[in-house]
């Protein structure tokens, strides 16, 4: 025993070199074969004599290889002496080719000059087949995720109106920031005209995400605007909408939303807004000498949850330059950098520090503020804004 | 826009003395004029930059619309210039960036005084009798080789690209980041570089040009610099005794020196 382990030990240098179980190469810096092992010459089926001081390290890739190797490979092995686990292919002198994994080094003298590049490589053949299998279950994943998000916007698309209309004397805006790419969101807004020079407008949020919300999107949508038809009062509106809700509970999942709605009515230099709101955080209220305040609308019941829900309504007057906003959960709800959720009483003190007078610039700086919390809001967010023109103000 | 920001910018060497801007080529991002940028910066004020979706520029403003030509890296580099209000630039760049540098210069030639083509190929692909040493196989199969070389990058590689100049400890990290880039953006900047043909926006350059090329370059050979030189009118054609196409890595004083050469005479 003891001399077969003695025996083995002895095993020369020079035969562990040759006939390693991996190629071994030393090149010049200009990569210039100067050494290989017989285990790479066999791999390659080339005799030594064809390669030594004769060939680069280069030559042995197939061209797309090559270009790799000068503009990635060579560079970064400058750069910081060493590159390990490249996937590369060599060409046998037959022509066919041989996938491999390469790291080299690079042997430096004592006074820090650069002087050799020993490259050990090992056949990868199996290994990169699987590989390749997973490089293309990879691909058809991020085909499968593009037509997902193709998808969901598509059909985000479809549950907001594609652009406000021009209500006369009025700046309007509104501002839609989905969470997620991948799935439909739950908020929803729209402004349109009733009969003569009143208009209707809502925001709100369902339940959940995805498919299932979309449907209750789309039937709040719906029954949104054909009550506000028939019957303008705000509360009466929301009214109609939970029974509608409460009759389309046969799925698993409970149907229910918050939103306010509005009506709008011209009132001398200004208007006259009547909000409802079921469940939904307050508006603000930006006046036009920067004050800011939340339209108390606390007591309204989150629609679609109670047979008689109660609805609680607010009125009030906009002025030249007041801005009335509407949001989502999204925003107030949304971690700051401290991490702390922001919260209503957060946005009216923001607001008051404002300097805006228009919802268009509103809604410009509140997306701003929702750009500042990074990643930290991480539901959707609606923003739809109202702000009554300044005299001599006539941009369309 | 805030292009320093953008492009990772950074500014060294002699305040007064005239600027060098240099633009680093596929495959890498600035620190690839490491070696060379001490020599000159004792003579020049050397503005470096990282391409957007190199090294550590802004990786959000990448869009596909405006980099899969080189014109949308050429108005980077203009925005560059602007933004730092540089003048009488001489522009430096490598690789596909000398095509980026002419398309620049042709656009807002007041702009540059001097430009150095750093190992140039107008057209990577053969075309009729012109030689660019390249065939669409070719180029297809450097695709699959970034390819199997990203399999390991993953999104958790991403936030140390982008990287935080204020954190020391991520400094190391940074070091292995040099030439990685998100797979999807390598292989965009891959096809527009390798499939671009400028050949014909060499005759329209007016600015004093200097083209260096390597003695053996297996991506932009000795004919490809040649061409270069011969449709650049009054161009200078130098010849660097060095193989590969990085000479500022593989030869950095003899680079440095015939940049310097170029750049400071009158």
């Amino acid at each position: 025993m003891e001399t077969t382990f003695s025996a083995l030990l002895e095993d020369s240098a020079e035969d562990l070199y040759e006939n390693a179980p991996c190629g071994y190469l030393s090149t010049l810096m200009d990569g210039t074969i100067a050494k290989i092992n017989a285990t790479l010459l066999g791999w390659l089926g080339h005799e030594r004599a064809e390669l030594l001081g004769r060939r680069r390290f280069a030559d042995l890739l197939p061209v797309g290889d090559r270009i790799y190797h000068e503009t990635h490979f060579a560079p970064m092995l400058r750069m910081h002496g060493e590159i390990g686990g490249i996937a590369l292919e060599l060409v046998r002198a037959d022509g066919t080719r041989m996938a491999v994994l390469v790291s080299s080094t690079v042997k430096t003298s004592a006074n820090g000059t650069a002087q050799l590049i020993r490259t050990t490589i090992f056949d990868a053949g199996d290994r990169r087949a699987y590989e390749h299998e997973l490089l293309r279950a990879r691909q058809e994943a991020e085909q499968e995720r593009d037509r997902v998000q193709l998808l969901a916007s598509t059909l985000q698309r479809t549950l907001l109106p594609p652009s406000l209309p021009d209500v006369p004397g009025m700046d309007v805006a509104a501002y839609y920031h989905p969470a997620s790419a991948d799935e439909v969101g739950g908020d929803f807004y729209d402004l349109f005209p009733l009969t003569g020079d009143t208009w209707a407008f809502f925001l709100g949020d369902v339940s959940g995400k995805g498919a299932e919300a979309a449907v209750v999107t789309s039937l709040t949508r719906y029954t949104l605007r054909a009550a506000a038809v028939q019957e303008p009062g705000p509360a009466s509106v929301l009214k109609r909408l939970n029974t509608a809700l409460l009759k389309d509970q046969h799925g698993a999942t409970p149907r229910f939303c918050t939103a306010i709605q509005g009506l709008l009515e011209p009132a001398g230099d200004g208007a006259k807004v009547t909000l409802a709101s079921g469940g939904h955080p307050p508006a603000l209220v930006i006046r036009h000498n920067g004050a800011a305040e939340l339209l108390d609308t606390r007591g309204g019941q989150l629609i679609g949850a109670l047979p008689d829900a109660r609805f609680v309504e607010v009125e009030l007057r906009l002025r030249p330059g007041d801005t009335l906003l509407l949001y989502s959960d999204g925003l107030t709800e949304a971690r700051t950098h401290g991490r702390v959720r922001y919260d209503e009483e957060d946005l009216r003190d923001w607001a008051n520090t404002l300097d805006v007078g228009s919802a268009t610039e509103t809604v410009a700086a509140v997306s701003r503020l929702l750009d500042s919390f990074g990643d930290g809001v991480d539901d959707d967010t609606a923003l739809l804004a109202l702000s009554v023109r300044l005299l001599g103000d006539e941009r369309p | 826009m805030d292009a320093r920001r953008r492009n990772n910018v950074t500014v060294i060497g002699c305040e007064d003395a005239p600027t060098v801007l240099l633009a680093h080529g596929f495959g890498c991002d600035q620190n690839l004029w490491r070696l060379v940028v001490p020599d000159l910066s004792k003579r020049f004020r050397i503005v470096l930059f990282d391409h957007v979706g190199s090294g550590r520029s802004d990786v959000a403003a990448w869009s596909p619309q405006r980099y899969t030509t080189l014109d949308g890296y050429a108005e980077d580099v203009l925005e560059i210039c602007a933004e730092l209000d540089l003048r009488d630039v001489v522009l430096v760049g490598h690789s596909v960036s000398a095509m980026i540098a002419v398309l620049a210069a042709n656009r807002e030639p007041e702009r540059f005084a001097k430009l150095v083509l750093l190992t140039p190929s107008p057209c990577y692909l053969d075309d009729g009798d012109y030689r660019g040493g390249f065939t669409r196989a070719d180029i297809d199969e450097l695709l699959d080789s970034l390819e199997s070389n990203y399999l390991g990058w993953s999104a958790a590689m991403a936030p140390v690209i982008a990287g935080n100049p204020d954190r020391p400890e991520v400094a190391g990290e940074l070091e292995a980041a040099f030439c990685r880039t998100d797979p999807a953006i390598a292989r965009v900047f891959a096809r527009t570089t390798f499939l671009s043909d400028n050949r014909a926006d060499l005759a329209d350059v007016t600015v004093r040009t200097a083209v260096l090329q390597c003695s053996s370059d297996a991506i932009a050979p000795r004919e490809v610099g040649q061409f270069v030189h011969d449709r650049i009118e009054g161009s200078v054609l130098v010849t660097l005794d060095a193989i590969g196409h990085c000479p500022q890595l593989s030869a950095p004083e003899q680079t440095a020196a015939a940049i310097a050469e170029f750049a400071g005479a009158r």
